[in-house]
């Protein structure tokens, strides 16, 4: 490289990083050995020294900020989140496993149980199947409130297997029952002295559920067709199973989503042009089809990228040496593409404004308690 | 290796397959002919235990029967007329008598009421009551009970036997329990497998002065002896018990009748050399001036130990010479020659070994050494009971008969006792001791508790090999791994410590032969040209024409072709004429031909190759897949052979067909199979570092998961389950036949490789909480709580209902009105589970009506760990052996893992785990996968446990691409193990790299990790140890009676000791204070009245409140100080033996 005075360079654009600063800022450079400048530069005077800010502006933000969903239905949704901080999306993450509420099997009262699965054992699977049920209708239950109708959701598991049929049967989570008065075991204290007043039972509900507008036409249901046990002829389990809403801080059940999480936009660059075989050699290579071959005439063939959203990260098209230098994988560090598979109690785009509004609740008391 | 790959060929053989299974069939066939098939049928046909099964087998059928045929008269010393005769033993069906009604017997009913499975031996006498009496003929009786025999679970006279899964499932039994164990008292007991020397064979080797010898350990019906040849000084002695000092060879020799010393050197050989060896010998006789037969027995019987009178009249050197120097070889009328021949034999072997030290034997060689097994040792236990017995009847009888007038009639069979034969089995069976007085035989710890630990736990004692050897020995020769243990023993599974390489392990194809009659063999041998020792003289023994035919040790003859003598006797073996198990091995060095039929040797089968090609083709493997064939048939027809360790010497084999040269004779079936089950579970472990293969082999056996299929019918003492056990994504062959794919002991875990938290050090793991809420490691430990209702003499303890308005009601809550808790019930801590009415005095309410007897109350309460909450599980009632009721109490735990469980990868990589981590701090991949835990990289380094890296490669493609991947050992070339190019493509194929290292974000800050991280599945068992069971600390607590200081001991709620080294270390940091309050504050301090004029120690006077020294008599010069109990203690400990420590005091 020919010796250049400095003040020979060319002038760089005004309030703009030179170019490989900005590839480095904005991407995440996945080279076979191991992925390099992962980290968000967030201090507002990293590139001082070349007369930039790097401070994070509101409108900037407001004008870049995207949110394109690409898939939505019943149970998952799949979304982008582009012009955002690692940290926000990190975020919104982690709360939707963790610190949205839901309803979900706590205490199991075991009347009959006969079946091979061990009472707890059967209890930890009850917590686990997620319950249809706005957990927004619902209080948390603390340490001395009593049961009611606010905050617990009684439900009734009786099934038998008869000695007679001479087969197995499956007792799936479809089989439970809601009870909308509440438990229907009377508490082992109750002593029927007084036969007028309603014996007491493990829950004290004052009014019905159902009579609840949000129930009356829907009771409340679980996710059906989970299998909770099986039953030999002769076996039996009578169970109440009572729900109260709950952290995925605290036990996983409570966790609204199956799972949710991001991964950030992948960009594949062909450095060089690749043509005739070492495109086809190229296409082949990868198992997701990001590749594409076009014609550009005299019979000459380039690879193109076409896919490059699909690409998995295998490094496969960089995998032999020298091909590091022709193709160039990288994540776009402010374009997420966002998935959560929520467990049926709501639906996936209702926990994302959920939980955006726990990060704004959060950011709230953050303000109140610093001013 | 040539690889053939036929698929027109392979699409035939996959037709009809209801073979193991099916993906096995789907894979390609790599290898000629894949003889894996062959592998499942022989374990159809024998079993995993099969060397116990058919040992306890031969027992019944055939040697029980020998024993009382050897035993069979009992005669009385007074009337010889009167006498008793077996005519027939055989062992019933599994039975008890229980009030005079026999009922059968089930192993899991004995297990549940600690009974014993054993079954009546029945026997048909024929029995005289003497002439005097009214009639002197024989009478006969059929079907006499002379004892009970434990049976072993699965033999032939199991109930077991022959049954299918169904009908196992009815009688509640695991049909994948390989049985070989017996049922003792509800115990399930194993006879550990013995290791022993040859016996009746001549071994060279040194002894501790490094002087050659040549020695014989014996073993006949009658007796059991040791005798050795040594050469010491140039000359060459006896040594005998029966001898009180070693006797010179020549003139054993001459006692035996060999008189002349030029017969003995022509037998030795025309060689001078062997000639110059025994001069100094022959020298040493004539010097002594003995040269006839009748003087030496005279000198010998000068050196005889006078109490070796055991054995009939005929006592004497000659007697001795007969029946205890080397006693395998019968005198016949006197006629001695043979064993001269056997002598000189030894000799020469030992001559040969003093020119040329390659001849000398190894001890440790697997061909010098025998297994005994439960039948034979059994066999010996039974023989020595059924003498005594025979013994006390004959006692018995004659004291009856010796009195002058007998009232009542007399009759012989009415004196069978049938309780010592059952007695004594089944107290060595529980014991483990065994005492045969005849032979001197005192051996401890031959049965072991069947550890239930795990499934595969089972197998491994049930594998187990114990050593001759004390494990204290530090010699390293017994330990090491031998080369002739290829394919028989398990190179792998062997504990650490003390008994490394000691205890040894069956390889998984290992069959261990039973005996076999040797006179058709002799009389076949004959026949093909053995030319008969007693025709040779003395010259031709050692003719170097012609080799030595020498069956068990037994010197039959010579033969001129042994080549083709050895040729013609495997032909015959081939062909079914001859057993299968007999081995002929023709040694060119020794120049003999080894013929042994005897029980104990460990062999292995193997496909027979002609001239490198192998009699198996590829039809044969078909057939055997369509069930038209069976692993015997292919024995029938001559493909496949049994060789046991002296005879693969014998033999070229290959381990591939494709590898195959002209010269080879065999090739194996399946390489891994030189593995055990225990090593089999590894996956790759050829490319594991050695020892790490080892651990696991030790730490599959604690690893958690199912026990048996009827584990939660099982009442054993303590029982860890598994809530969730899987079967392991990657399996080997091993795993599939063996059956731990269906009774699995881990969990299939997504690890990622790298650190994280700085928890995870020292190989610990860090975990993620929510796999632990949804089950991963969640394991059921169930302890076994038993009660009994004691019977006195006129009363018995009574049921008792709870008062429910008792003080203690809230204890007694989860209690049935019987006084038993009730299964399902929650238990606590110091909660009363079983409750009884007592007699208060159970001796003295013999007067008082029974309804009168005043009663207490006894209560039992539960002792679990503080705050955790059980489960009665079960409660069963059964009575045990004097008729009491027993309540036994199953008490159920589930248990989530916590900070420090132990967990272990199959791959000797145990680690505990550090730490707990939220599910949203975990690092998680481009397609939402988040690890369940995370595992050091730290860990691989060092351990180069390269199988577990690829453990985790081939389950990340195997749940891809939705096909269970293999791992057997030595499995790439045949196909039982996918190669690591292939699992890569699968890899890709799914969009994963070839490397498995994965794109991670972290949980924490959101950003992409700086390095792609190795992420996959690994099966992870959950070791038993548990912090519930092992954390302990104490502040205030119980003391020792006698020292008042702490007690010891987290089971005594002990405390935690400053040992020397710990008090060194405060001293030399000087913290005096601490030591003061360590050593006396918080241990024993203890207020002492010291006298200061005598310096004794004196007492308070509490009545007088005045303090007094005893010896001065007053009170005047008392000071009071603070001393360590336990050092008061010392001085009046002191005092008492008449020293007296006087105190000085000063301020
Ligand atoms: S990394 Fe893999 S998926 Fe992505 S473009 Fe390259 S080959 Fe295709």
């Amino acid at each position: 490289m020919p010796k250049v005075p400095l003040w020979d360079l060319p002038e760089l654009p005004k309030n703009q990083l030179p170019p490989h600063l900005h590839l480095q800022k904005t991407r995440v450079f996945c080279n076979n050995d191991a992925p390099t400048h992962t980290e968000n530069i967030h201090y507002s005077g990293a590139y001082a020294a070349l007369g930039i800010d790097n401070s994070l502006r509101l409108d900037e933000f407001k004008k870049n900020f995207k949110v394109k969903v690409i898939k939505l239905n019943e149970d998952d949704m799949e979304f982008d989140l582009i012009g955002i901080d690692a940290s926000i999306a990190n975020a919104f993450r982690r709360i939707l496993i963790s610190e949205l509420p839901t309803m979900a099997i706590e205490k199991v009262l075991v009347a009959n149980s006969s079946s091979v699965v061990q009472d707890e054992v059967l209890a930890q699977r009850l917590g686990l199947i997620p319950i249809r049920v706005d957990p927004r209708l619902f209080d948390y239950m603390s340490e001395n409130d009593v049961p009611n109708e606010k905050n617990s959701i009684v439900f009734k598991l009786h099934y038998k297997c008869e000695r007679g049929s001479g087969e197995r049967r499956t007792v799936y989570s479809h089989d439970l029952k809601w009870l909308p008065f509440g438990s229907e075991y009377v508490l082992p204290t109750e002593t029927s002295s007084d036969s007028t007043s309603k014996p007491k039972t493990y829950t004290s509900f004052t009014s019905s559920q159902d009579s609840l507008l949000e129930f009356s036409n829907n009771p409340i249901t679980v996710t059906p067709g989970i299998i909770i046990s099986k039953l030999g002829p002769g076996q039996e389990i009578e169970l109440e199973a009572h729900a109260v809403k709950g952290l995925g801080k605290t036990h996983a059940k409570w966790s609204p989503v199956a799972t949710s999480w991001y991964r950030m936009l992948p960009e594949v660059i062909l450095l060089q042009d690749i043509e005739d075989d070492d495109a086809q050699k190229l296409v082949k290579k990868c198992p997701v089809n990001v590749f594409d071959i076009e014609d550009i005439g005299k019979g000459r063939k380039r690879a193109t990228v076409a896919r490059p959203r699909s690409c998995t990260l295998c490094r496969e098209c960089i995998r032999e040496p020298g091909w590091e230098e022709k193709v160039a994988l990288r994540r776009v560090k402010d374009h997420f593409i966002f998935t959560i598979e929520s467990t049926g109690a709501l639906p996936p785009e209702v926990l994302f404004t959920e939980a955006v509004k726990i990060l704004e609740d959060k950011c709230e008391r953050v303000i109140t308690e610093l001013s | 290796m040539g690889v053939i790959e036929d698929s027109a060929m392979l699409d035939d053989s996959l037709q009809g397959s209801e073979g193991i299974d099916k993906q096995f069939l789907a894979a390609p066939v790599k290898s000629a002919v894949d003889k894996f098939q062959l592998l499942p049928e022989f374990l159809k046909v024998r079993g995993l235990v099969k060397q116990h099964l058919e040992s306890f087998n031969y027992f019944v059928r055939t040697e029980i029967k020998k024993i009382v045929r050897a035993n069979d008269l009992v005669t009385s010393r007074f009337d010889p007329s009167v006498y008793l005769r077996y005519k027939d033993v055989w062992i019933g069906k599994p039975s008890v008598v229980v009030d005079g009604v026999t009922d059968s017997l089930t192993p899991q009913k004995c297990r549940l009421s600690d009974m014993t499975y054993a079954a009546p031996i029945f026997v048909n006498i024929e029995y005289c009551n003497g002439s005097h009496g009214h009639n002197t003929h024989p009478q006969f009786k059929k079907d006499v009970v002379i004892g009970r025999m434990p049976i072993m679970l699965r033999s032939s006279s199991c109930v077991l036997y022959g049954k299918d899964e169904d009908e196992l499932a009815k009688l509640g039994e695991c049909p994948l329990d390989p049985g070989g164990y017996f049922v003792v008292k509800g115990n399930e007991k194993v006879i550990l497998i013995q290791e022993q020397l040859s016996k009746n064979r001549i071994i060279i080797d040194t002894d501790k002065k490094g002087c050659i010898q040549a020695s014989v350990m014996s073993s006949t019906e009658m007796t059991k002896s040791k005798t050795i040849i040594r050469m010491e000084k140039e000359k060459v002695y006896l040594v005998l018990n029966a001898f009180t000092s070693k006797v010179p060879i020549m003139l054993v020799m001459k006692a035996m009748g060999m008189e002349t010393d030029q017969e003995v050197v022509q037998m030795l050989g025309r060689d001078p050399q062997y000639a110059t060896l025994l001069l100094p010998s022959i020298e040493d006789c004539a010097s002594i001036g003995i040269y006839t037969q009748q003087q030496a027995l005279d000198f010998l019987e000068k050196k005889r130990k006078k109490s070796m009178s055991r054995f009939g009249k005929d006592e004497g050197a000659l007697g001795v010479l007969r029946d205890i120097f080397i006693p395998n070889i019968r005198v016949r009328d006197n006629n001695f020659h043979l064993k001269c021949v056997y002598v000189v034999v030894m000799l020469r072997r030992m001559m040969d070994a003093i020119l040329n030290k390659d001849a000398m034997d190894d001890k440790d060689y697997i061909g010098n050494k025998r297994l005994e097994l439960s039948g034979q040792l059994l066999a010996l236990l039974f023989e020595d009971l059924f003498k005594s017995m025979n013994d006390q009847l004959k006692f018995n009888v004659d004291k009856i008969l010796a009195k002058p007038s007998r009232s009542s009639r007399f009759d012989v069979s009415q004196h069978l006792l049938k309780d010592s034969i059952t007695v004594g089995l089944e107290r060595s069976l529980s014991t483990g001791n065994w005492d045969v007085s005849r032979f001197k035989m005192h051996r401890k710890g031959m049965t072991q508790i069947v550890t239930r630990l795990s499934f595969i736990g089972a197998f491994g004692s049930m594998t187990k090999i114990s050593p001759q050897f004390e494990k204290s020995r530090k010699v390293s020769g017994p330990r090491a791994l031998q080369p002739s243990q290829w394919g028989m023993l398990c190179p792998c599974d062997t504990p650490e410590g003390e008994a490394c390489g000691l205890v040894k392990n069956l390889a998984l194809m290992t069959h261990v032969t039973t005996d076999e009659e040797e006179g058709p063999i002799i009389s076949l041998c004959t026949c093909f040209g053995v030319e008969d020792l007693s025709l040779l003289s003395g010259e031709e023994l050692h003719s170097p024409s012609s080799y030595l035919i020498i069956l068990n040790g037994l010197i039959l003859g010579k033969h001129r072709r042994p080549q083709r003598f050895a040729k013609v006797m495997r032909e015959l073996r081939r062909a079914g004429k001859v057993g299968d198990f007999v081995s002929i091995y023709v040694n060119e060095k020794q120049r003999c031909v080894y013929i042994a039929s005897d029980g104990g040797r460990v062999c292995r089968p193997l496909v027979i190759a002609d001239n490198g090609i192998s009699r198996i083709k590829e039809h044969h493997m078909r057939e055997l897949k369509d069930g038209v064939r069976n692993f015997d048939s292919f024995l029938r027809e001559g493909l496949i052979e049994y060789l046991d360790v002296n005879e693969e010497n014998n033999a070229l084999i290959a381990l591939y067909e494709g590898e195959a040269t002209h010269e080879t004779t065999h090739i194996e079936i399946e390489p891994f199979t030189i593995l055990g089950a225990c090593a089999g579970l590894i996956p790759f472990p050829h490319h594991n570092q050695s020892p790490r293969n080892t651990y696991q082999c030790a730490m599959g056996k604690q690893a958690m998961g199912n026990i048996a299929y009827n584990q939660l019918c099982r009442m054993d003492t303590l029982i860890y389950l598994l809530v969730y056990p899987q079967r392991p994504l990657l399996t080997t062959r091993t795993i599939e036949l063996v059956g731990y794919d269906k009774l699995g002991a881990g969990q299939n875990a997504t690890v990622a490789v790298m650190s994280y938290s700085g928890y995870d050090i020292e190989d610990a793991i860090v975990m993620n909480k929510s796999s632990l809420d949804r089950g991963f490691g969640r394991c059921i430990v169930m302890k076994k709580i038993s009660a009994a209702f004691q019977k006195y003499d006129n009363t018995s303890d009574q049921f008792s209902s709870p008062r429910r308005s008792q003080h203690d009601a809230e204890k007694t809550q989860i209690l049935d009105n019987d006084g038993l808790a009730s299964p399902g019930e929650i238990i606590r801590h110091q909660d009363i589970y079983f409750q009884k009415e007592c007699p208060v005095d159970p001796k003295g309410s013999m007067k008082s009506h029974p309804s009168q007897t005043p009663y207490r109350t006894s209560k039992q309460t539960y002792k679990g760990a503080e705050g955790e909450t059980a489960v009665v599980d079960r409660v069963a009632l059964c009575s045990d052996k004097r008729n009491n009721l027993t309540v036994k109490f199953m008490v159920r735990h589930t248990r989530r893992p916590e900070v420090g469980d132990k967990f272990s990868s199959r791959h000797g990589q145990k680690g505990v785990c550090g730490t707990i981590v939220q599910q949203e701090d975990f690092p998680f991949s481009e397609r939402g996968i988040c690890p369940d835990l995370i595992m050091n990289p730290h860990g691989f380094p060092s351990r180069m446990t390269v199988g577990k890296m690829i453990e985790l490669l081939g389950s990340k493609a195997g749940v891809s691409c939705g096909r269970f991947h293999y791992g057997s050992a030595f499995g790439e070339p045949s196909g039982h193990a996918d190669k690591v190019e292939d699992i890569s493509e699968t890899l890709v194929k799914h969009g994963f790299c070839y490397n498995g290292k994965d794109f991670l974000y972290s949980g924490i800050t959101g950003m992409p990790l700086q390095a792609y991280i190795f992420m996959g599945p690994i099966y992870y068992q959950k070791l038993k140890h548990m912090v519930l069971d092992k954390m302990h600390a104490r502040g205030m607590g119980p003391r020792q009676l006698i020292t008042r200081q702490p007690t010891e001991g987290r089971s005594r709620n002990g405390g935690l000791r400053v040992g020397e080294m710990e008090r060194d270390c405060l001293i030399a940091y000087g913290t005096s204070n601490l030591i003061y309050e360590r050593l006396m504050i918080s241990s024993d301090p203890f207020e002492v009245q010291v006298c200061r004029k005598c310096g004794l120690l004196g007492y308070i006077n509490y009545q007088s409140k005045t303090r007094v020294c005893s010896t001065c008599k007053n009170g005047d010069n008392i000071s009071s100080m603070k001393l360590p109990y336990a050092c008061k203690l010392l001085f009046q400990e002191l005092q008492s033996m008449n020293i007296v420590p006087r105190l000085t005091l000063a301020d």
